[in-house]
């Protein structure tokens, strides 16, 4: 048996033995069994990646799952470059944040039911990046939106949880709605859901039209098909339309938004655009459109985050907002660099997501900025972990987050892509809002006095070894994760990329050494000016914040109020929506006509049996009468007869 | 000799005196005894038709008549006992529970 299926096998087996054992004899050591199986996993994607390093990439069909006529699809693996890299990604930090989650969850009641769907999504986002044709990505696809879905509503007693988890699920299933197609079409004009085959012979599709009747409109076929898999892409990974759920699943447990909603599932997006690169490639449209959602994602959720008081919702926007800076990467072409601030970013990200519940742990749930401050020498572990993942988000230099960063913003700037000046503007610019956020968050919470109740403060404290040891591991991935990608220019070897090349291509920027050097600066001065910023705001005494705030209202009300896009949605589609329930579905539908027809019908016999009831009188007499009348009629009619 | 049709116009008129009987009086020992007159009615035409055609199975049916009739007095009548201990009334129109 080949050792890699126990990557993705050996988490559903931890998964089973929880959900089925876990409520009355596994009960407070479903960690044991989740960490191990994660653990396990671990240790064979080590060894799995190692090999890859080697050159022994993996392709294999295991079974056949389907086969229906013409259609045929196996459960298959592909091990190469870029699922080596996610399966770092994803069973690093997996294995890290269910040892966290060991200290957080202590003593929940749902304990076992957190470690099984914990299990369950290491099990599915392993199968989504392992899969080897695009059926088995969509199953994983479908399964993490379904881990998402119950771990956002791990704690359904609350109405905000519940409701959390269902708009992600129901926002997600527009992008779905686009990606299903989007498979389907390939099928259709290709006959084959395998990546090999699908990549080896979307040549052929170039300048084939499509015509969408329903709009009446011809699409380039393969522009079309690539614009429907970034449907998919949109929603899962929180773009722009449909980014409204991310910031809302932050009810979850802060180490499934540090897993799921941080470093993993939402960056399945950015892999399955990576992953689709031969399609993209080929349709400069669908190209621009994925720099351009990217980089107006980021700016946009970057904005929304400066403003923001949950420290929770600050680093959901932060997601979205790098998220929208990973698809930035793809769009110009620059899948490597799109892929290498994944990686980066996975650590630094997680790292602050459970700093953030770190913090929540010690402020007993407590998620507002304004009642903290001076956190840094109760938690002193938290705080350097935390300003380690905030200078590596900020992109200073030396830390993960500068390489990637760096990375995408020079091949956006050098690229061949159309719209590559611009995105390369907005994503520098971006840069510099990340800082100042992320540094206002440091020194909000950590710096300056106690703004919180007596009774908090009396309870401040250092979490637990279960969880500060995590962090520290987490913290390494968070500076060094990005030293494997130095650019040539500082006298590294670019690794990342040259070991990605043969899956994703590789883009040459072009321009001179002085532009790069240019680039470079420009980004990491953007970086420090934000920081300064923010120390310059926050630091000092007195309310210059507030100031600016009063100064520009307008602006301020905004962006706190996240530019009106879930009050737009509510008017536009949930309201409406629900009217049409209450008033057509219901009103009409079920109370009109199924009622109608349900309730009719017995009404209309009971009507008529009312109505013959009266002959039943209870009147011996009557009967008789009748009896008689009817005995002279029947009598007569004889006798005439005759 | 009395003609054939004296005899059944007898038999018709108290037949019609049972009906009406039956069918106006509301006390049910009334009623009972209606039904005994048309009985009897049926009797009249059956001996009268038996002599007249010299065939003996007519007053053979009427033995059987007057045995069934019997009978039938006998149970109605205890039938009417029972009623009246339980409701005190021999009216039928004050027993009218199977009304629809």
């Amino acid at each position: 048996m080949d050792s890699y299926l126990l990557i993705p096998f050996l988490p559903l087996a931890a998964f089973l033995i929880n959900i089925l054992f876990g409520r009355k004899l596994i009960r407070d050591n479903a960690h044991w069994v989740s960490i191990l199986a994660v653990l396990g996993s671990w240790v064979v994607s080590v060894i799995t990646v190692e090999g890859v390093l080697h050159g022994n990439t993996v392709n294999r069909d295991l079974y056949a799952w389907i086969s229906s006529g013409g259609f045929k699809v196996s459960v298959g693996f592909l091990i190469d470059p870029l699922t080596a890299v996610m399966l770092v990604v994803v069973t690093t930090c997996s294995s890290l944040i269910h040892i966290y989650s060991a200290g957080y969850m202590h003593g929940d009641k749902g304990y076992y039911r957190f470690f099984s769907y914990l299990s369950l999504f290491t099990f599915s986002m392993l199968m989504l990046v392992m899969a080897n044709n695009f059926l088995q990505l969509y199953f994983g696809w479908e399964a993490v939106g379904l881990c998402s879905y119950f771990l956002i509503g791990f704690w359904y007693e609350k109405k905000s949880a519940s409701d959390a988890g269902k708009k992600a699920f129901i926002v997600n299933r527009f992008g779905d709605f686009g990606f299903g197609i989007g498979v389907i079409m390939i099928f259709l004009t290709l006959g084959t859901l395998h990546y090999d085959a699908v990549f080896a012979s979307v040549k052929n599709l170039i300048g084939q039209t499509v015509t969408i009747h329903l709009l009446g409109v011809q699409i380039d076929l393969i522009t079309f098909i690539a614009l429907l898999l970034f449907c998919g892409a949109v929603g899962k990974s929180a773009q722009l339309p449909l980014h409204v759920w991310l910031p809302d699943a932050m009810e979850g447990p802060t180490p499934v938004s540090a897993l799921i909603h941080a470093a993993t599932m939402v960056t399945a997006g950015v892999f399955m655009v990576a992953r689709c690169n031969p399609i993209f490639s080929l349709s400069p449209v669908a190209m621009n459109v994925v720099a351009v959602v990217g980089a107006v994602t980021a700016l946009f959720a970057g904005t929304i985050a400066l403003v923001q008081n949950d420290i929770k919702r600050i680093i959901a926007y932060s997601t979205v907002s790098q998220l929208g800076y990973m698809f930035l990467a793809c769009g110009v072409g620059a899948y490597t660099a799109g892929v290498f601030h994944l990686y980066t970013h996975a650590f630094f990200k997680a790292l602050l997501f459970l700093c953030a519940g770190s913090v929540m742990h010690a402020m007993a749930g407590e998620l507002d900025l304004q009642k903290m401050g001076g956190l840094k020498k109760h938690m002193p572990v938290t705080y350097w972990t935390m300003l380690i993942a905030s200078l590596s988000i900020a992109g200073v230099p030396g830390f993960a987050g500068f390489f990637s960063k760096d990375e995408i913003l020079w091949l956006a700037y050098s690229g061949p892509s159309p719209v590559g000046k611009f995105v390369w503007a907005i994503g520098t610019f971006v840069a510099f809002l990340t800082a100042f956020y992320s540094f206002r968050l440091i020194f909000r919470v950590f710096h300056g006095k106690f703004r919180g109740s007596h009774e908090q403060e009396h309870h401040l404290h250092e979490s637990p070894k279960v969880m500060t040891v995590p962090l520290m591991l987490l913290c390494v991935g968070a500076v060094a994760s990005g030293w494997v990608g130095v650019p040539q220019l500082l006298g590294g070897g670019a690794h990342f990329t040259e070991f990605l090349k043969p899956v994703l291509g590789h883009l040459e920027g072009e321009g001179t050494r002085s532009e790069e050097w240019m680039v470079m600066a420009i980004s990491i001065i953007a970086g420090l000016s934000g920081i300064g910023l923010a120390a310059f705001v926050y630091l000092r005494e007195g309310d210059l914040a507030a100031k600016i705030a009063q100064n520009f209202s307008f602006v301020h009300r905004v962006l706190w109020n996240k530019y009106y896009v879930d009050e737009l949605y509510d008017a536009v589609i949930v309201k409406p929506t629900i009217w049409t329930a209450k008033n057509v579905i219901v009103g009409v539908t079920d109370g009109k006509i199924i009622e109608g027809v349900v309730n009719g019908v017995p009404r209309l016999i009971g009507r008529f049996s009312s109505r013959l009831r009266n002959i039943q009188t209870g009147m011996v007499q009557q009967y008789a009468a009748v009896m008689a009348i009817g005995a002279f009629f029947v009598i007569a009619a004889v006798l005439l007869w005759q | 000799m009395i003609p054939l049709n004296w005899y059944l116009w007898l038999s018709a008129v108290v037949f019609i005196v049972g009906v009406a009987g039956f069918l106006t009086r509301r006390n049910i020992i009334i009623m009972f005894m209606s039904i005994e007159l048309m009985l009897n009615a049926v009797n009249i035409s059956l001996v009268s038709f038996s002599s007249f055609l010299n065939d003996m199975r007519g007053e053979v049916l009427v033995f059987f008549v007057i045995a069934v009739a019997a009978s039938e007095a006998a149970i109605g009548l205890g039938i009417i006992i029972a009623l009246f201990r339980n409701r005190a009334t021999a009216r039928v129109d004050e027993v009218n529970e199977m009304r629809g």
